[in-house]
């Protein structure tokens, strides 16, 4: 009998590795430096929250949302929000909806100030990051003008938005994205055309039209395969279809395409923002029904209903009736789904949530396959992963 | 779109609900519903968006599965659904759908179901040697187990969960409005 010699080397990749982005833990096994096989052993940031969920009335679950993926908590819990005003069958009003626009879109430049430069860290560039985290701080303030939290907002609640924006919010918004197009350009100054990031990045880790699709891909990793489908675009909610703007998409699908796309989508976000900036006018900025969204402070004060009303909604929660929905949003990393199950009490039966890095890290063993052990840091930077989302 | 999925037999209880269609099926047609299903220019259902389970421990088929997918060519989705008894099997769909792998394997740790044909169903949430599935109803929001690291054996345990306070649940469901109807018609009698 013919004796055949593996020679491949196990070994573990995290669960603690700065580029690991988070908590995965990688079983890789190599042929010299040439990933043969690469295993995510995901779950280690699992923390139960679907479970939680079921135990908490629907505003007590909002802010569940802002810890799946932390690093753009606001497009999350507008899922959350679409899905529950679905099954409450009732409208925001279109003040509440650009607000939420305006700051779905922040909440997208946000987490692409951190992609971006994690990614050219994780393959040796350090400057972009102290250049965007300088940016992601001023943006940040717009979060904590609004809400009052710099991450964990729970800004975005059935019904509406939690409050208005205050008062001169719109000059400093409209100031400030500006100035903003101009950092775009220097921080692509610094990387498009940088030598080092191009051969760390260019046919790395690509993934054809198909493979995108059959892996369940959305979002950035889908458009830079070529595939031109954005839910702004295609299924849009809230105040997208009165916006106009470009989908960009990539050709080869490898992560330098990644890269760009998201480059991109970040100038297109700067151009949403200017337009819902014209359009907005003043309004309620939740739906008129104590039933759902909180009395005023005010009217508390002297008015026995409003105490009432405020008491209920804090205490029993409302209830929703019986239904199931699915309700999904372009977040930054791509689609992010709810599906939400009510059996008419004041409590979500089961409230599932689909993360896009869950199917993205999926795609890992076979993007990295042929490669070297070091473009699996630049995959898994280009992926966009972060693990509060996919252990959920 | 809603005349050609009613054109599939093996489908029951098709309704549009505007952004998304909906429909139930068998579970021994999984295979042959999903191939149609994809592989029909008229549906073209080539993007699985997620798998998931409810559980409702009172129901003969305790638990209900959900499939979820989505059309680029025809901008529209589909939740489709069939229902399964505790310790009964259904035909994993990682032939037709590659996706599914990992979302089979999370049905299979979180509510214990059992697919056929998967080539690797293992936990993939929980902790290695987790015992349970923790989002069937009856498995309690605290867990059964806790950990801690001992300093004097100097490793982690793995020990019953004491809770210093109790899991308090207070029943906020007040009797003033919005009643449940059978409570109301109960009343009525009396």
């Amino acid at each position: 009998m013919k004796e055949i010699e593996i020679n491949t080397t196990t070994i573990n990749f995290g669960p603690q590795h700065p580029a690991a982005h988070g908590v995965l833990r990688l079983v890789v096994e190599l042929d010299g430096e040439v990933v043969e096989r690469a295993e995510p052993h995901i779950g280690l940031l699992h923390r139960g929250t679907e479970k939680l969920i079921e135990y908490k009335t629907y505003l007590q679950a909002v802010p569940y949302f802002d810890r799946l993926d932390y690093v753009s908590p606001m497009c999350q819990e507008h899922a959350f929000a679409l899905a529950t005003e679905n099954l409450l069958k009732i409208e925001v009003p279109q003040r509440a909806q650009y607000i939420r626009v305006i700051f779905a879109e922040i909440t997208r430049l946000l987490n692409h100030l951190l992609n971006i430069p994690a990614y050219a860290a994780d393959i040796g560039a350090v400057t972009p990051f102290l250049w965007c985290f300088e940016e992601r701080e001023k943006l940040l303030q717009f979060h904590e003008a609004v809400s009052g939290a710099r991450f964990h907002a729970a800004y975005f609640r059935p019904g509406g938005v939690h409050q208005d924006m205050p008062e001169g919010m719109e000059e400093k918004l409209n100031d400030h994205f500006k100035t903003l197009p101009k950092f775009i350009d220097d921080l692509e100054d610094l990387l498009t055309n940088n030598r080092i990031l191009r051969q760390r990045s260019v046919d790395i880790g690509a993934i054809s039209k198909q493979e995108a699709i059959e892996w369940g891909c959305t979002g950035p990793v889908l458009r830079s395969a070529g595939v031109a489908w954005d839910l702004r675009r295609s299924q849009p909610y809230d105040a997208y279809d009165k916006v106009d703007f470009e989908v960009p998409v990539g050709k080869k699908g490898d992560c330098f395409d990644r890269y760009l796309v998201r480059i991109e989508e970040m100038r297109q976000s700067i151009s949403i923002i200017q337009q819902c900036l014209t359009q907005i006018k003043s309004g309620e900025i939740s739906v008129i029904d104590n039933k759902i969204t909180p009395p005023k402070r005010s009217e508390m004060k002297h008015s026995m209903e409003s105490l009432i009303h405020h008491f209920k909604l804090f205490t029993e929660g409302y209830r929703v009736p019986e239904g199931q929905t699915y309700n999904a949003v372009e977040a930054p990393k791509g689609e992010f789904g709810v599906f939400l199950v009510s059996d008419g009490s004041s409590k979500p039966y089961r409230c599932k949530i689909r993360a896009p890095g869950f199917a993205h890290l999926q795609t890992l063993d076979f993007l990295s396959k042929g490669h070297l052990m070091a473009d699996i840091a630049a995959i898994l930077g280009s992926l966009d992963i972060v693990f509060g989302e996919i252990d959920r | 779109m809603l005349e050609d999925l009613k054109k599939i037999t093996k489908l029951s209880s098709i309704k549009d609900k505007d952004i998304f269609y909906e429909a139930s099926f068998r579970k021994e047609d999984i295979l042959d519903v999903f191939k149609e299903l994809k592989n029909n220019e008229l549906f073209s259902f080539d993007q699985l968006i997620d798998i998931t389970a409810i559980d409702y421990p009172s129901r003969e088929k305790r638990f209900e599965l959900i499939y979820i997918f989505l059309s680029m060519k025809k901008n529209k989705r589909i939740v489709l659904r069939t229902s399964i008894e505790e310790n009964d099997n259904l035909d994993s769909i990682i032939n037709i759908y590659k996706a599914s792998d990992w979302y089979e394997r999370e049905c299979y740790d979180l509510f214990g179901i059992n697919f056929n044909n998967h080539p690797d169903l293992r936990r993939i949430m929980t902790d290695y040697n987790f015992e349970g599935h923790p989002l069937r109803k009856d498995f309690p929001l605290t867990g059964h187990t806790e950990v801690r690291y001992d300093d004097v054996e100097k490793k982690v345990l793995y020990e019953p969960v004491k809770l210093t306070q109790e899991y308090r649940d207070f029943d906020y469901t007040s009797p003033w409005e919005g009643m449940p109807k059978g409570i109301d018609d109960h009343n009525e009698q009396e």
